[in-house]
């Protein structure tokens, strides 16, 4: 076992991990942060994806150890601390972005990542960025709409509330 | 204008807030005090006979808690198929056990052998390492014309052969066939494949079983969309516990598509563990887990033949399907080719003489069972594709040889069993055609013909029967449980609502849509009605979620409950206004006397039923109801799909430019909902159609068992899809005149899209009559150059 210690969601947290330990376990069954999914075994799916150091990482493709002294931002941390969403949160809710849930929190993480780089996508761009988050509910036409939504472009003329 | 609440609003979903903050309640996010974690130890041969298992050395590794194999099962009942189907002279199906563990033979890559419970997954993985297991390989049964030959390799040794059953439907005189197919003055045939699928919900299954040796109970956490049935059938056929002291909570669950209706052996073992290690136990599937375990879908081979008359009237329609059933009977998987599909062969279309046959083959394959459509899309794919293949044949237009064969008539019987009670094929066409703007198809494939792209254009049209079932009628076609389901309103004291109801969301927002219902009739504010579902201990005796049947049957004993809470708390209103109880009208959650001004509050009456001082002696304190719902007839959506591609002639890459879906559901209760439960349908119907296909070597090894080798629809693949369910005719037999949306999407888009591919080759000069799903660059561009 070795310690790791990590900022997550500005909290400061440690604890005592083996090597093989992934961040999302870490995250998962040592911090309980349970938003942060696990829906595949070969980095494909994407639900759970967090923020490192600002970037947008797979925790299941990570070592806890890895991620020692970063800054890390997983789903919980995305509101308010009054419980009120975030625009890309509110965006999802108000276009439908979501229907399971399971892959949510990775949309969101990733669509907060494409927006702090590209912060007016094209639908194009969205959906080539969005090529290693997959949703099995919402065929992501919700899921497009809300983040070109959640970056401020009209989306009335797109078919379809 | 939209409205803005209840029965026909896009309400925003409530569920979403704890979905998008990361505070769902999946499976495995349950943790148990002292819980213990399973590992199975799966065959990674397909067929073969266990001639020894060692599991000693795994027995006395660190950590190991108890190791399984299928001696510890023996005695215990095996995994119960749910639909018994009667062949063509009247014979049940061939049912062959399906153990929890493997006893004697692995009959597919996947087949668990033994379990291993320890005390971190990490520590059962390596102690199934070291569990010795000696396997006489034998020839996997794969084909499944070959499978059904005489002297073929047995999947069961104690079955006379593959064939599960050879069923048929429709007009059994096969001299009355022939003879229509003789005097026919065309007759297309086609042979084809539905490709076999894999789910994939996002959210792999887990289990979670606790046991109190205090009390004796048992609670099993299980990814389901059906909490009651797999408590019943996991008590009553596989470990004989009695149901009330077992309890099954099935709480959110990330997506179904049907593979998460069935009883699995996973969820039995946990719970027999749980009572053997007097410790809880915990399985989450890995993804490549799932590929192996998860029932897969589909899997058709077909040959259909149309014969039509020198109008181009259908008039008689033959099919030859062989169904892979995998290696086991799942739950519902004989109910799959037969019942939830020979039914719709009819279509939209007024052929007169139908006659399906199907034969179901066990082969060493994971199990299929029922995948979003279950049985309709395989029909609709057969019957769409002939169409549009005899219309390139006849040189006719594929929509107008669809209208003039479109029944008309309502209520129509079907041929093959059904009895359509309403719909409006033209009037559903006519929508698409305006929404599609097909009219400017021609300047768009100038366009792409500019760009060096060939354009397709494919329409077609399908129905579905929904809102599984009325319990006597399937029940006679051989379904060993009924299809009602039931709904408990809960008044409280203060006015609000909880609604416990049978149905169980996964993803359709039932949390949102069904209050609109109950508050839409009472006329209150949606937030004071809240449902509760997924927890046999909580909800009463219902089916679950499944056959887009939640609203149409569900939502119906919701009704029929909350009109039963309306009728008593007017005898309550009528005690406190001195009217007479016929004289109440109950509007924007007041209760009046018609014709005054007298008047009184939803809440001061439902206070008054728990309060009951100044109350009629006649009538019961309280204000809760329970209606149980038995539906009189399956309902009828249908739809025109139309479908518009590009085709790269270079590479035979395919690419969707545009998608318009034109369904009637008859009444709505959440367009927006709706909207989203056509779009994923789709998703997954363009998935299949293009992209995903599960795949077997001739071994039998699984070869697509990872998102790496399974191609699943990304966001790049996909367009924006147009949808439009303005053409509305409501279902005559159920209260709300519902039909269905869940499946929709799923069952119309594929051959919407195949049919698009070849009108672009066609239209480019390529004479192709038809390519398989999914239709991958390879397939396409070797059908261009064949």
């Amino acid at each position: 076992m070795t310690q790791v210690s990590m900022t997550v969601n500005g909290k400061a947290v440690s604890g005592d991990v083996e090597g093989r330990t992934l961040l999302s376990s870490f995250l998962r069954d040592h911090l309980s942060l349970t938003g942060t999914h696990v829906g595949c075994d070969t980095a494909q799916c994407g639900a759970c994806v967090v923020h490192v150091n600002g970037e947008a990482v797979k925790s299941c493709n990570m070592l806890a150890l890895e991620a020692d002294g970063a800054d890390v931002g997983t789903i919980e941390g995305q509101a308010a601390e009054d419980g009120s969403l975030n625009v890309i949160q509110q965006a999802f809710q108000d276009h439908h972005g979501l229907q399971c849930g399971f892959c949510t929190p990775g949309m969101v993480m990733s669509a907060a990542a494409l927006l702090k780089d590209n912060p007016r996508p094209t639908e194009g761009e969205i959906r080539k960025y969005l090529e290693g988050n997959l949703c099995r509910c919402t065929g992501y036409h919700n899921i497009v709409k809300a983040i070109m939504a959640a970056s401020g472009q009209d989306v009335s003329s797109i078919a379809a509330e | 204008m939209p409205k803005d609440s209840g029965i026909g609003a896009s309400s925003k979903r409530r569920e979403d807030v704890r979905f998008l903050t990361g505070a769902g309640n999946y499976t495995d996010d349950i943790n148990v005090h002292g819980q213990a974690y399973v590992h199975f130890l799966r065959s990674d041969i397909a067929h073969g006979r266990i001639t020894n298992i060692d599991t000693s050395a795994a027995e006395g590794m660190p950590g190991v808690v108890k190791v399984f194999t299928g001696k510890d099962f023996e005695g215990v009942g095996g995994m119960p198929c749910g639909w018994e189907v009667t062949d063509r002279h009247g014979a049940p199906m061939q049912e062959p056990p399906h153990p929890i563990l493997a006893q004697g033979k692995v009959r597919h890559v996947g087949d668990p052998i033994a379990a291993v419970v320890a005390d971190s997954l990490a520590l059962a993985r390596d102690a199934a390492e070291a569990i010795e297991v000696d396997i006489e390989e034998l020839p996997a049964v794969l084909d499944m014309k070959a499978a059904a030959q005489d002297g073929a390799t047995l999947v069961h040794d104690d079955l006379k052969n593959n064939i599960c059953y050879d069923w048929h439907l429709g007009e059994e005189d096969n001299d009355k066939v022939n003879e229509v197919f003789a005097n026919a003055a065309h007759v297309t045939t086609l042979d084809l494949v539905n490709n076999r699928l894999v789910a994939n919900p996002m959210e792999p299954r887990v289990a979670v079983a606790e046991y109190s040796r205090g009390t004796d109970e048992y609670t099993l956490y299980t990814t389901s969309q059906n909490p009651h049935v797999i408590r019943l059938l996991m008590c009553a056929f596989v470990l004989g516990l009695p149901e009330h002291k077992v309890r099954v909570v099935a709480p959110d669950v990330g997506g179904g598509f049907g593979t998460k209706i069935f009883h699995y052996a996973e969820e039995a073992f946990c719970t027999f563990a749980a009572k053997a290690c007097n410790r809880p136990v915990k399985w989450t599937s890995s993804r490549s887990e799932a590929f192996m375990s998860d029932a897969h879908g589909r899997d058709h081979v077909t040959t259909i033949e149309l014969a039509l008359d020198a109008e181009n009237n259908f008039t008689g329609l033959r099919t030859n399907t062989h169904a892979n059933l995998g290696a086991y009977l799942s739950t519902f998987s004989s109910s799959v080719p037969t019942w939830l599909h020979g039914t719709l062969m009819a279509g939209n279309y007024k052929t007169p003489v139908i006659q399906v046959n199907v034969r179901a083959m066990f082969t060493n394959t994971v199990p299929v069972d029922a995948y979003r459509g279950a049985g309709r899309p395989e029909a609709t794919f057969q019957l769409e594709r002939v169409i549009d293949k005899a219309a390139r044949e006849l040189g006719v237009d594929p929509i107008a040889l669809r209208r003039q064969n479109f029944i008309t008539q309502f209520p129509y019987d079907t041929p093959v069993a059904l009895t359509y009670d309403t719909g409006d094929y033209n009037g559903t066409m006519d929508k698409l055609e305006a929404a599609a703007d097909l009219s400017g198809f021609a300047a768009r494939r100038a366009q792409s013909e500019a760009n060096g792209k060939l354009r397709g254009l494919g329409v077609n049209c399908y129905i579905e029967a929904c809102g599984i079932a009325p319990s006597n009628i399937v029940g006679m076609l051989g379904a060993r449980a009924g299809l009602y389901d039931a709904a408990t309103v809960r008044v409280n004291a203060t006015g609000s609502i909880s609604v416990m109801v049978g149905a169980h969301s996964h993803g359709q927002g039932h949390e949102t849509a069904f209050p609109q219902v109950v508050a839409d009739m009472i006329g209150i504010d949606e937030s004071m009605v809240e449902i509760v579902h997924g927890d046999t201990s909580k909800i009463p005796f219902g089916m679950g979620t499944y056959g887009s049947r939640s609203l149409a049957v569900c939502g119906s004993a919701m009704v029929k409950a909350t009109e039963k809470v309306i009728d008593k708390a007017k005898k309550i209103a009528a005690h406190l206004l001195e009217a007479s109880e016929a004289d109440i009208e109950l509007k924007d959650g007041q209760f009046s006397v018609a014709g005054t001004d007298k008047s009184v509050a939803w809440g001061d009456v439902t206070l008054t039923a728990y309060v009951p001082h100044n109350y009629p002696l006649e009538v019961e304190p309280g204000l809760e109801e329970t209606a149980f719902y038995d539906p009189a007839n399956f309902t009828f959506p249908a739809g025109a799909y139309a479908c518009e591609v590009e085709v790269d002639p270079e590479t035979g890459q395919v690419s969707i430019e545009k998608f318009t879906a034109a369904d009637d559901f008859g009444n709505i209760v959440n367009p927006m909902i709706v909207d989203g439960q056509v779009h994923g349908g789709i998703g997954q119907g363009i998935g299949q159609a293009l992209l995903e296909n599960c795949a077997y070597d001739e071994n039998g090894q699984l070869l697509s068992a990872s998102f790496m080798d399974y191609a699943m629809p990304r966001a790049d693949d996909l367009p924006f899809y147009e949808v439009d369910h303005s053409s509305q005719t409501p279902c005559t037999h159920n209260p709300l005149g519902v039909k269905g949306c869940g499946e929709a999407g799923a069952i119309g888009s594929p051959p919407a899209v195949v049919n698009a591919v070849l009108d672009a080759l066609n239209s480019g000069g390529k004479a192709v009559d038809h390519i398989d799903m999914p239709m991958s660059p390879s397939r396409v561009w070797t059908a261009m150059h064949s």
